[in-house]
């Protein structure tokens, strides 16, 4: 081969690559997140990591700024599109500041997803959601009926009586309830995310219902005054509180017994979930419309709704089993 | 007895007839073990409610306390984690405690700004302090050793520590207002600022213990709160200070100063106490129950307006000022 011989077919194949580049060598994801640093984004890369190893083809770049600013992310975003990244998988600091750098990034035929931390839809192709309503109403009921055996009384100790997340969990909570027989939901009390209010109204459904089995409280502040409160009633074992909280909170409450679990979303599988729907989108396998199914390997597959967002999955369970490799992540 | 003066009997009566109306509804608040329990509850109000008196004595307030408590309680739970031992993070939350009063304290004395301004003032800073120590990051339960959790919860005689604290300080200061010259000083300074120069008390420097008290107060009050709920984060006790003047003011304490007792605040802490402990039992709606606590702050304002008209001092106190 003639020197411009070998020059002109080099050309070409990188003509070819930059066509189509995904072809040719790694599939680049780009997991976005609110700040570098944190443990509920480190654990999601593991997940990010896994996926790749998973799919074999996938190179992780993750990466955010060092403050949780949509300014800082807008400049990471930037320079990914120049990079010539694949996908963005996002999780965003601001939902409307991001949109036009990532309606950018579509022009130029990235896949823009969010998760966790929702874009605006003009923003982005769909955004993953760690669970649903639903799907966290059934759960807080189901934890504590997985401890009762033979049934008995429960009572829902929230945030404030003004709380939309809270109230719409707690419909979603009663309108499963018969699906548990033997449960009956005596009280829903408000301890307005304050530990010492959380930790009184605990007190007083201990006082009130002898009988009660079971808090439930869907609320970080509200499930850890509980945890206490039962502790201090010396009541660990004839109540058992359990709700939505973070490992790295409740693990002393666990240690305890005071709770024997309890519920979040995990961000393992939520990393390991975006990066499958990025490379699924990627690939073509699937597209990003209303009532369109993703599928993201392990994690089953996600439904879009008329919004282009999917729920993940039921919020992950912790345990005494789990929750020593958990409470130092998030 | 001359302790209790007239109001603060009332205000007795009034706690005995709303624990009467609570046992109508749910019997068993009434029993010791529940009501040792509101005491143990009240505790910290009746705390920062001591410190509180003495500043509102003095002409002036302090809106810092819970903030003050949030800083101290997350700096013993900082230094419990470091492993200092009890008995010196103890020492440690009373001195630090006592700074950031002095801080408040200085503000009032030295450059003359208005006390509930600094207070404001110190309130976010004391409370952005916090999130600077930790980032915003919670110190939890299995963060915390088990002595420094139990000593709120050891109980002698019945009483957690938590109560017999209260009690102590209860004491101890009901004896400095009523038989050290400091204590005068604070009724002096308050009632009238001028007469209280002419008796050649300075003024400022006499604001500046009030706080350096209150402050102090609500250091030791900051280990008490972060050991019994065994969690510390930047929001504890949020909108706590509202509670101590709360109680103060139920209590029959002057806002303008000069008048009240520290019996006064202590049965106004429990008067809240009893409320907030009784409403989570007697199937109340939340919605009314924020209604209810603050009714009860309102007739007992009303009540303590209506009592101190006729004396005919409001004309004096405005040809002073």
């Amino acid at each position: 081969m003639g020197i411009l011989k070998k020059a002109l077919a080099t050309a070409a194949v990188a003509t070819a690559l930059m066509v189509n580049a995904a072809a040719a060598e790694n599939v680049k994801i780009a997991i976005v997140v609110k700040a570098l640093g944190i443990g509920f984004f480190e654990a999601a890369a593991k997940g990010a990591e896994e996926a790749a190893a998973e799919l074999g083809d996938v190179e992780i770049i993750y990466t955010g700024p060092t403050d949780t600013t949509a300014e800082g992310q807008i400049e990471v975003v930037n320079s990914l599109i120049a990079q010539g990244v694949n996908a963005i998988a996002i999780s965003a600091n601001d939902k409307d500041a991001l949109v036009p750098t990532l309606q950018k990034a579509m022009e130029r035929g990235i896949t823009v997803i969010s998760w966790d931390s929702g874009v605006a839809p003009e923003g982005r192709q769909m955004h993953l959601n760690p669970s649903s309503n639903a799907l966290i109403g059934n759960t807080i009921i189901k934890l504590a009926a997985d401890n009762m055996p033979d049934g008995g009384e429960v009572a829902i100790l929230s945030a404030s009586a003004t709380a939309t997340n809270q109230n719409i969990w707690i419909e979603e909570a009663k309108k499963v309830l018969p699906n548990y027989p033997g449960i009956t939901l005596v009280d829903v009390v408000y301890g307005d995310d304050l530990a010492d209010k959380s930790y009184r109204e605990a007190q007083g459904l201990i006082a009130k219902y002898p009988n009660l089995k079971a808090i439930i409280a869907p609320t970080t502040v509200g499930i850890l005054a509980a945890s206490q409160a039962v502790a201090d009633a010396g009541l660990i074992g004839k109540v058992n509180v359990t709700g939505l909280g973070l490992p790295s909170e409740m693990a002393g409450a666990v240690e305890s017994g005071a709770t024997v679990s309890f519920a979040i979303w995990n961000p393992i599988d939520l990393g390991y979930a975006a990066t499958m729907i990025s490379y699924n989108l990627i690939k073509g396998n699937a597209t990003a419309a209303p009532d369109a199914e993703i599928s993201m390997g392990r994690m089953g597959s996600v439904k879009l709704d008329a919004m282009n967002e999917g729920a993940m999955s039921d919020p992950f369970t912790y345990d005494a089993s789990n929750i020593a490799d958990f409470k130092s992540i998030f | 007895m001359n302790i209790f003066k007239h109001r603060e009997a009332l205000l007795a009566l009034a706690i005995l007839a709303s624990l009467g109306l609570i046992a109508s509804r749910f019997p068993a608040f009434i029993q010791p073990a529940s009501l040792a329990n509101v005491i143990n509850d009240s505790a910290p109000l009746m705390i920062l409610g001591i410190g509180q008196v003495i500043v509102i004595l003095t002409k002036c307030i302090d809106l810092s306390v819970a903030a003050n408590l949030a800083l101290t309680g997350m700096i013993a739970a900082l230094m419990n984690g470091a492993g200092v031992p009890l008995p010196l993070i103890l020492a440690a939350v009373v001195v630090i405690g006592a700074a950031l009063g002095a801080v408040n304290g200085v503000l009032v004395w030295k450059v003359g700004i208005p006390s509930i301004v600094v207070t404001l003032g110190t309130m976010t800073i004391y409370r952005g302090i916090i999130f600077l120590l930790t980032d915003g990051k919670w110190v939890n339960a299995h963060e915390m050793t088990d002595g420094f959790k139990a000593l709120p919860r050891l109980a002698i005689l019945g009483l957690p520590v938590m109560s017999w604290v209260a009690v102590v300080l209860i004491a101890v200061f009901a004896l400095v207002l009523t038989r050290t010259a400091l204590g005068r000083a604070f009724y002096a300074v308050g009632g009238n600022p001028h007469a209280a120069v002419y008796a050649g008390l300075n003024v400022g420097r006499t604001q500046f213990w009030a706080f350096v008290i209150s402050g102090a107060l609500a250091g030791v009050t900051g280990y008490l709160w972060v050991a019994r709920y065994a969690v510390a984060y930047v929001d504890i006790a949020g909108g706590f200070e509202l509670d101590v003047v709360a109680a103060c003011v139920i209590g029959g304490i002057a806002i303008a100063g000069g008048a009240g007792t520290i019996w006064g605040a202590v049965l106004g802490a429990l008067f809240l106490g009893v409320i907030k402990n009784a409403l989570p039992v007697v199937d109340i709606s939340p919605f009314w129950q924020m209604a209810i606590s603050g009714s009860a702050i309102i007739l007992a304002v009303a009540f303590n307006t209506a009592k101190s008209r006729p004396k005919g001092r409001l004309i004096l106190r405005e040809a002073t000022e």
